[in-house]
């Protein structure tokens, strides 16, 4: 079946098809544009190439074994996926998070922002041939992950927020590891700054191209960052705000012509309000219960309770694999079966380790009443918002994500046409386009 | 006798100057990319493995790095990608869902880049951490060392 | 809020419109099929101005003894209130008016639901598959779809010259 630019095509023009396997297409997508010269007359999108059914595949799995597929449609700040999802959870199940539990998922989401902006950027400076940015953000970024990788495990998917709380508490050196982090994007934000703001060959191709009017961004359903370069006031920080976010003093840039130098300038402005708030909260933590008492091996303690039964409480060692009863009340929400059982009880009992494996089986204790619920956090790219509905059962019924760069790539055929062929990349780079996100 | 030592030793060479100067195409889908991308830039570099020029069209690429999910409306596009490639060329499979679909085993995910084309590195991890990476092209650069490149022209 | 809703919709559509909020804090209508486009002209132009659309799915309720119900979700910037339309539909051939005049996204949008649900959107401009590939038989995320079906090999596409 031929593509409709193919069907609507004038005789004399040139069909170019930037195909699925491209070094600027972020992933897979492929632009079928129609040339005259170099000037594009019409263009098509055609998406789907990284359709991983993860809606359907969410309808299979209980509420908690579902959480690592969040973590891949955003992939470049995948707690705040989680975090998404975890709202969602609670405002069902009416659930409660601790304070200390939302301050560490206020900073580990501002921390996934901060990345999500730096790859977007470094990609899009990148394919306008300024290579050294690439590298500079590519270098913060690592900075960023290690903070994350010492609290969650790992550098990407984390799987780290869950419902009720977050998994582990913040690592003991945490504080000296972040303000590392935001020293070093600070200066590699000043770097940019001064490479790219006022350089001619960028200006040239990001000012006053891939314009989009409010109007048209509003109807588009935009959110997030490229809404706001229109002139567009909505941040769902500021609107709903969620977690501690309306204690928090941070401002949200907005841009004003809604071109790609506006969408590129809002994101570095973003980034520094957003390291403005990682270190208030650093600054401002609840402490959490101290540990205390002497450690006591995981392995040792399977072996010691096989002997007898352990007397309570046993500590032990605060790694990230053995997490301890007694943080339980700071990180996560009170209730039974919310959370993964405190590894004390696992590691020594029977009764624990079959609650252990029930939890994760059946989902023991997360089981919504039967109805429908939305919610929704601000991500990098805007709105990300969960619609679920739940039968009463242990798995969800339907699952939905409300995706935000589906809405930002659908008006990408409009902003190019008239364009010229190279303009597709600085444009496209500016809308931070995510495969797993779009496709789902 | 002399013939097959002149050409063990021409082998050598050539072994050792293939596994020094891969030209890369990443065919990058998914959420490895990111890792792909980490390790590509300054911390953890492929560039001193010789690895680091990534050529972005096939004809001048000799390894195909599959880097995420292959669907199956990508798949006649990898298959595509794979024949456009000249000989010598090596494949690594890239993330568990390169290995053999990963997480997702549904209606719309190849279960494993295998599936379509053959290939010689397997990189588990989702995603595999930069030093997994790096540790699969290393292995990558020792088979292309030690395997025999096909003489058809002299039999000894 | 919920009242002074309830009592602008009901006064402005007395009959083919329901409005209940259930679960947590959301607000939800339900609207007849027949009577969608206006009702979404309203809610657009009129006083509640909700210029933008932000989702729009299906859901496939037929297990349930319903049939494919589509789930709008409206949000008003200026009065920052987010609503939710429903619409229930017939389990065979199910259609409903398409919204693509109204929003630009609803085009992308409705297209995802067909290719997902298979409901026909009448008045769309230019229906097809979005997500799944040509060729590709059935609509995955219905609940009579299985999960691993395997779907027939295609012909290899040849370029044509």
């Amino acid at each position: 079946m031929p593509e409709r630019v193919a069907v609507e095509a004038r005789r004399d023009s040139l069909l170019l098809n930037l195909g699925p396997s491209h070094p600027a297409m972020h992933g897979i997508i492929r632009v079928m544009v129609e040339l005259q010269g170099e000037k594009i007359l019409n263009a098509e999108l055609e998406i789907g190439y990284l359709h991983r059914g993860f809606e359907k595949t969410c309808e299979a799995k209980t509420y908690f074994n579902l959480l690592p597929y969040t973590d891949r449609l955003n992939y470049v700040s995948p707690l705040i996926n989680n975090l998404a999802y975890a709202m969602t959870m609670e405002k069902m199940l009416g659930l409660a998070v601790p304070e200390r539990a939302q301050a560490i998922r206020v900073l580990m989401s501002e921390l996934s922002r901060v990345s999500d902006h730096l790859t977007a950027l470094g990609a899009m400076a990148m394919e306008t041939g300024a290579f050294t940015v690439f590298l500079y953000m590519m270098k913060a970024r690592e900075y960023l992950w290690d903070v994350i990788e010492w609290t969650t495990g790992a550098r990407m998917t984390t799987s780290y927020i869950r419902i009720g709380g977050v998994r582990a508490d913040l690592e003991p050196g945490y504080r000296e590891r972040v303000a590392l982090a935001v020293k070093e994007t600070r200066q590699v934000l000043k770097d940019v700054h001064g490479l790219l703001d006022g350089n001619k060959i960028f200006l040239n191709r990001t000012r006053d191209v891939g314009v989009i009017s409010r109007e048209d961004a509003v109807s588009y359903g935009w959110t997030g960052p490229c809404l706001r370069s229109t002139g567009v006031y909505y941040d769902v920080r500021k609107a709903r705000p969620y977690l501690i976010y309306d204690r928090l003093s941070f401002e949200v840039p907005l841009g004003s012509r809604g071109d790609n130098f506006d969408r590129y300038l809002v994101r570095m402005l973003e980034m520094e309000q957003s390291l403005r708030i990682i270190e208030q909260v650093t600054a401002a933590l609840p402490p959490g219960p101290a540990r205390t008492g002497t450690g006591v091996e995981p392995a040792e303690a399977i072996a010691r309770s096989r002997r007898k039964r352990e007397p309570r409480p046993i500590r032990l060692s605060p790694t990230l694999e053995g997490s301890e009863a007694d943080l339980y009340p700071g990180l996560v929400a009170q209730g039974a079966g919310f959370a993964v059982p405190p590894k004390e009880e696992t590691y020594t009992s029977m009764e624990g380790l079959i609650s252990h494996f029930l939890f994760f089986m059946k989902g023991r204790g997360l089981h919504p009443p039967p109805g429908e619920v939305y919610a929704s956090v601000e991500g990098g790219n805007g709105e990300v918002g969960f619609y679920i509905v739940s039968d009463g059962s242990d798995r969800p019924y339907r699952l939905h994500l409300r995706a935000p760069c589906f809405h930002l790539t659908a008006a990408l055929e409009q902003m190019v046409r008239g364009a010229l062929v190279a303009d597709i990349i600085p444009t496209f780079g500016s809308l931070n386009m995510i495969g797993g996100e779009l496709d789902r | 006798m002399k013939g097959a030592f002149i050409t063990t030793r021409f082998e050598h060479v050539l072994g050792w100057a293939r596994k020094y100067s891969l030209f890369q195409y990443p065919f990058i889908t998914a959420c490895c990319g990111i890792e792909y991308m980490s390790t590509a830039c300054a911390h953890y570099d492929l560039d001193r493995f010789g690895a680091g020029l990534t050529r972005f069209s096939p004809r001048q690429a000799d390894m195909l790095l599959v880097v995420g999910t292959i669907t199956h409306k990508l798949a006649p596009v990898l298959k595509t990608v794979y024949d456009q490639m000249t000989e010598p060329k090596w494949v690594i499979a890239f993330g568990t869902c390169a290995v053999s679909g990963g997480i997702y085993n549904n209606y719309s995910v190849v279960q494993g880049a295998d599936r379509i084309i053959p290939v010689d590195i397997y990189i588990p991890g989702c995603p595999p951490r930069p030093e997994t990476v790096l540790d699969g092209l290393i292995k990558l650069q020792e088979k292309i060392q030690n395997g025999r490149p096909e003489w058809r022209w002299l039999k000894t | 809020m919920a009242e002074d809703l309830t009592r602008v919709l009901t006064e402005k559509f007395p009959s083919g419109l329901e409005v209940h909020s259930n679960a947590p804090g959301d607000e939800v209508i339900a609207v007849g099929g027949a009577v969608l486009l206006e009702v979404m002209s309203w809610l657009k132009e009129g006083p509640l101005e909700y210029t933008m659309l932000l989702d729009l799915t299906c859901l496939d309720e037929r297990p349930l003894g319903r049939g494919l119900t589509m789930v709008y979700h409206l949000l008003s910037l200026r009065r920052n209130h987010r609503l939710r339309v429903k619409v229930f539909l017939a389990a065979e051939s199910p259609a409903v008016s398409s919204l693509a005049g109204l929003w630009k996204n609803a085009n992308w949008l409705e297209r995802e639901a067909y290719d997902m649900f298979g409901v026909a959107f009448a008045g769309h401009p230019d229906l097809r598959r979005i997500l799944m590939y040509e060729g590709f038989e059935g609509f995955p995320l219905r609940k009579d779809y299985p999960l691993r079906k395997r779907q027939p090999r295609l012909k290899e596409r040849v370029p044509d010259a």
